[in-house]
């Protein structure tokens, strides 16, 4: 049966649809249970209280900063805000250069400098290396968890190790170390590698020193590079003694990373890092390489840390004197290692601070009152809507548009909620905003793809091929036009900075969801409902009786209008109104249905052109006496004029 | 109601009743001009823009839910502190707000702590925002890039969208009527410019031109079949076009309008300034002028700019020159600008047959173009033939 292909695809429509909510719905729920996800959207700061700073990165010359250098900003940043025990602080570069840092609550002094600080990078030349065992072994643990190809008991078996190594580090403590232990140097320090540097008191230190990411920020202002500094690789866990800085960072022209090279060029299947130093540079590495190639290799002193932000990232052995400030880094690195460490080279190069451009602490009660207005005024929006739409089109907004828009919803919502889960997205109220906004253009959707329908209906077409011919029209304006939002969304999403960034996100978000649901719900719906009889032969409150079409419409029984007038011989009209296998004899069929296929195929162009008008003509005629059913059966009574056609 | 309103639908879908858009497009475009001109006098007659903080750069605190709304107390803790004028605004019933001139960190924090004192409020009530002096200038240059790459793209859409640059060039130089008239009726209310604002207005011309493109895709469709018929104009083809859209215009605008309208309410009296009331003031006034703006300004200049193509104007001739003759036959009274027909008693008739043609070739002609489009307008989906 012809009937069933749109119902079908209906069908098919309104399935996917419901594997789609069951996918998200249960993606969610399974979220929930693991208990990395929650139902409700994540708050941004001004819903729920806390400080967002907009900050701009400034430089002490005029070098442009470019995006690899603010990336290691922002990851400095993140390090630092981390290092204070701040939960939940959010840091990303939006618009061109701006960095947005949020952070719950009000921070404090220290944490505004940790955030505007600059990181310096410096060359240290190293006087003695220990390894601070308990700290390498649950790093090396923590890796060994984080391989993905463990199984579930391994990584549990190996957590539970960590664990209990973390509780027996107490016990496993060595004895505090005291200056007493350590005799004193033996003279004045000469040069930057001597280890008349270490006094008792820094030995003392440097045993009782225990490693951590989080470096603390008067740790990192105590760092006077005149002085020795103890510290160490966080990657590895080697505590480090090093001697002043040799080189600032500040001299380093430029870092790149490249495949590692033997003396005769082949490659040899790792990769490199190269530094490039400006010309002080050069002449301070000469004198720094030199020095250290003089200590035996392999010993420490053989060695010196790069230090970035008071920690060590990598203390490599010198391997000859480099006297053309062009040293490369080589150690087994993979691709992403050396260029991750080129990025801090280049970073090092051009320490960035960062001023506050604008600031805003939300109280938490203001915050909650802006969530509930945003909600309320949501509410609001939305049962205006629904009642708007009800008013102009009856129970097909009840049965359509509202249904529409609760599904609208609920996708929303639990698009955010995903979000939130996967990407850390944060509900802000310009966000909410945004999603209000979108109510009236998810609405929209519908009065354009009915207005068409209501049109199709207009040219006598039966509901259901009103419904299939007004969606071919309507589908193609509804695609322009919301094509014209997402680009506009996605503009305003990448130029914005701040909280107004949401407003442009959940507008594209809903847009996009509008398009999908328009297809798979909205139509479909309309496909499904056409077949009603309720609807199709347009009872009172349908919205599609004849009193609220505005039509002079004729029930040609089950569910079929038909035109009293045919004023518009509009060719684009009544191809449309010819949807089928054979558009052109269905319409010449109507036209003059009083000449025989057989005998219509032997007229010539001229000669059916003739038929039509005067069919046509004797149509109209009849018009204005007879009624509307009248004029039915007159369309189907044989005129004699038609009959004269040649033969 | 709704009946009626259905029931005009159908008279102007069927170009019945119709308003004569195009035709009148100089009245229009005279009353669009004054508009324009009044929109961009209003904000210097009124001494500029009311700029907010984000542009000026300065210190804002709120406090929210206090009993104590007396004015003098902001005040008089910025004195104390910074020596200053405090700008206290009472923004809603219990949201108290001070406007300062550019503090430091210091006194920031002091001023917050001194406001908690003064209204007697927890710290959990007292929200402080603080803008540097160059952060407005870069929010602004920020979406002056958003707009110019906005306008760019939607250009190009638009050319490729409809196969002709002159509705793209018509909806973008409305887009310039929009903006230019939401901004000076926000000039007017004295609300603060702030980048929710700015958000706003760029939204705004993304609505704008969604409504433009519901009503040019109208237009496109009844241009289509255009050249096979010798029974109306363009013009009157183009005026139809935004007369069938009229109710969905209305419509539109009245479901966008809604949702914007109860967050503008909820933004403006019950939460004060802020973020919502400022994007939903622009957005509001954006979606009134825009959709007049489709109608009387964007659509009307695209009939001025084909008409006088040479095609059309051919065409325009053609039809206009076998009118009188083919009107007088059929005992039609008048034709609406919408291209109807209606005979002496005003209800709509169909237009009489051509005179029959001298030559076969031009016939054939247009009749093979009729059925190209019988044809051309079935998609598969539609297949589904059992309506009939």
């Amino acid at each position: 049966m012809a009937a069933s292909t749109p119902v079908r695809r209906a069908r098919a429509a309104l399935i996917v649809l419901f594997l789609l909510l069951i996918g998200m719905g249960g993606g969610l729920a399974y979220g929930v249970q693991q208990g990395q996800a929650q139902w409700a959207p994540l708050l941004a700061l001004d819903l729920e209280g806390g400080t967002q700073m907009v900050l701009s990165p400034q430089v002490e010359t005029d070098e442009q900063i470019d995006d690899d250098q603010l990336n290691q900003a922002v990851e400095i940043i993140r390090q630092r805000v981390d290092g204070t025990g701040v939960a939940e602080a959010e840091i990303a570069v939006q618009g061109a250069e701006n960095v947005v840092v949020g952070l719950p609550g009000v921070p404090d002094e220290e944490t505004r400098q940790l955030i505007q600080a600059s990181a310096a990078m410096e060359f240290r030349p190293v006087l003695e290396v220990r390894q601070d065992a308990a700290y390498a072994e649950q790093i090396m643990m923590q890796d060994l968890a984080e391989d993905p190809d463990l199984t579930d008991e391994d990584r549990e078996l190996i957590e539970e190790q960590i664990e209990a190594m973390q509780e027996d580090e107490e016990f496993d403590e060595d004895e505090e170390a005291l200056p007493e232990d350590f005799d004193e140097p033996a003279g004045e320090p000469e040069h930057n590698s001597d280890l008349n540097w270490i006094t008792p008191e820094l030995a003392a230190d440097f045993h009782n020193y225990q490693c951590t990411r989080e470096l603390a920020l008067e740790e990192r202002e105590a760092q006077d590079p005149e002085a020795p500094l103890i510290t160490c690789n966080p990657e590895t866990g080697d505590v480090l003694l090093l001697g002043p800085v040799d080189v600032d960072g500040d001299y380093i022209d430029d870092a790149s990373w490249g495949t590692e090279t033997r003396q005769d060029g082949t490659p040899t299947g790792a990769y490199e890092t190269r530094i490039q130093f400006d010309s002080t540079g050069t002449e301070l590495f000469r004198e720094s390489s030199t020095r250290l190639y003089g200590y035996e290799q392999g010993s420490p002193q053989n060695r010196f840390g790069i230090v970035l932000d008071g920690q060590v990232i990598v203390a490599p052995n010198m391997l000859a004197p480099i006297t053309d400030g062009n040293p490369r880094i080589t150690g087994d690195y993979t691709d992403d290692e050396a260029r991750n460490l080129a990025e801090q080279l280049r970073y090092g190069s051009l320490p960035i601070s960062f001023q506050i451009e604008s600031e805003q602490q939300i109280s938490a009660t203001l915050g909650a009152d802006q969530l509930r207005m945003g909600l309320l005024a949501g509410i609001i929006g939305l049962i205006l809507t629904a009642g708007y739409a009800v008013f102009q089109y009856r129970s097909l907004a009840l049965m359509v548009t509202i249904p529409s828009l609760v599904v609208n919803a609920l996708i929303t919502w639990w698009a955010i909620s995903l979000l939130g889960w996967t990407d850390g997205y944060r509900l802000s109220l310009a966000g909410i905003a945004g999603l209000i906004l979108s109510i009236g253009l998810t609405a929209d959707s519908f009065v354009v793809y009915f207005e068409r329908v209501k049109d199709e209906l207009r040219e006598g077409r039966s509901l259901a091929g009103a419904v299939e011919a007004g969606w071919q029209r309507a589908r193609r304006t509804i695609l322009a036009s919301k094509a014209v939002n997402i680009i506009a969304a996605v503009v305003l999403y990448m130029v914005a900075v701040g909280n107004v960034r949401g407003f442009a996100f959940t507008l594209g978000l809903t847009a996009l969801i509008d398009v999908i649901l328009v297809f798979l719900f909205t139509h479909p719906l309309m496909q499904v409902l056409a077949r009603r009889r309720f609807f199709a032969s347009g009872r009172t409150f349908s919205g599609l009786s004849a009193k609220e079409l505005g039509v002079d419409v004729l029930y040609k029984g089950a569910g079929r209008f038909a035109r009293r007038h045919i004023m518009h011989p509009d060719p684009g009209v009544a191809a449309a109104a010819q949807p089928g296998p054979e558009p052109a004899a269905v319409s010449r069929a109507q036209d003059v249905p009083d000449i025989p296929e057989e005998e219509w195929a032997k007229m010539t162009i001229a000669e059916r052109r003739k038929a039509r008008e005067q069919r046509r003509r004797s149509a109209e005629g009849d018009e204005d006496e007879q009624s509307a059913q009248e004029s039915v059966t007159a369309a189907s009574s044989p005129s004699p004029t038609q009959e004269g056609g040649d033969r | 109601m709704a009946a009626g309103f259905a029931k005009a639908g159908n008279q102007l879908y069927t170009g019945e009743r119709s308003y004569p858009f195009v035709q009148r497009s100089n009245l229009w475009f005279l009353i669009a001009a004054v508009l324009v001109v009044a929109a961009i006098a209003l904000p210097f007659l009124r001494g500029g823009f009311n700029f907010g903080i984000e542009f000026t750069g300065g210190s804002e605190f709120t406090v929210s839910q206090t009993e104590n709304t007396d004015i003098s107390i902001g005040e008089d803790v910025v004195q104390d502190i910074s020596g200053q004028e405090a700008t206290v605004t009472h923004i809603a019933e219990t949201t108290i707000r001070v406007q300062t001139e550019q503090l430091d960190e210091e006194e920031t924090l002091e001023v917050g702590r001194g406001l908690q004192e003064g209204y007697g409020v927890g710290a959990d009530q007292v929200s402080s925002t603080f803008i540097g002096p160059v952060w407005g200038e870069h929010v602004s240059q920020q979406m002056l890039i958003g707009l110019a790459v906005f306008l760019v793209l939607v250009a190009l859409y638009m050319a490729l969208y409809f196969r002709t640059w002159k509705m793209s060039a018509a909806a973008l130089a409305g887009l310039a009527f929009v903006v230019v008239v939401t901004v000076g009726i926000y000039s007017a209310t004295g609300f603060e410019v702030t980048p929710s604002a700015i958000i706003g207005f760029l939204t705004i011309l993304s609505y704008a031109l969604y409504d433009t493109m519901v009503v040019f895709d109208k237009i496109r469709e009844n241009l289509t079949p255009l050249h096979e018929q010798r029974d109306q104009t363009f013009t009157e083809r183009v005026n139809l076009a935004i007369n069938q859209t009229l109710v969905r215009s209305i419509n539109t605008s009245v479901v966008g309008i809604l949702p914007v309208g109860s967050i503008l309410f909820i933004g403006a009296w019950l939460l004060g300034a802020g973020t919502l009331r400022d994007i939903a003031l622009a957005l509001f006034t954006g979606i009134i002028v825009g959709t007049i703006a489709t109608i009387f300004v964007q659509a009307p200049l695209y009939a001025r700019m084909r008409r006088g193509d040479a095609d059309i104007r051919e065409h325009t001739e053609d039809v206009l020159q076998l009118r009188p003759d083919r009107l007088q036959e059929a005992g039609i009274a008048q034709v609406t600008a919408s291209g109807t027909p209606l005979d002496a008693h005003g209800r709509p008739v169909a237009f009489p047959p051509l005179p029959e043609p001298e030559e076969e070739d031009e016939e054939q002609e247009v009749e093979i173009l009729d059925w190209d489009v019988v044809l051309s307008g079935d998609t598969p989906e539609s297949s589904g033939e059992d309506q009939r």
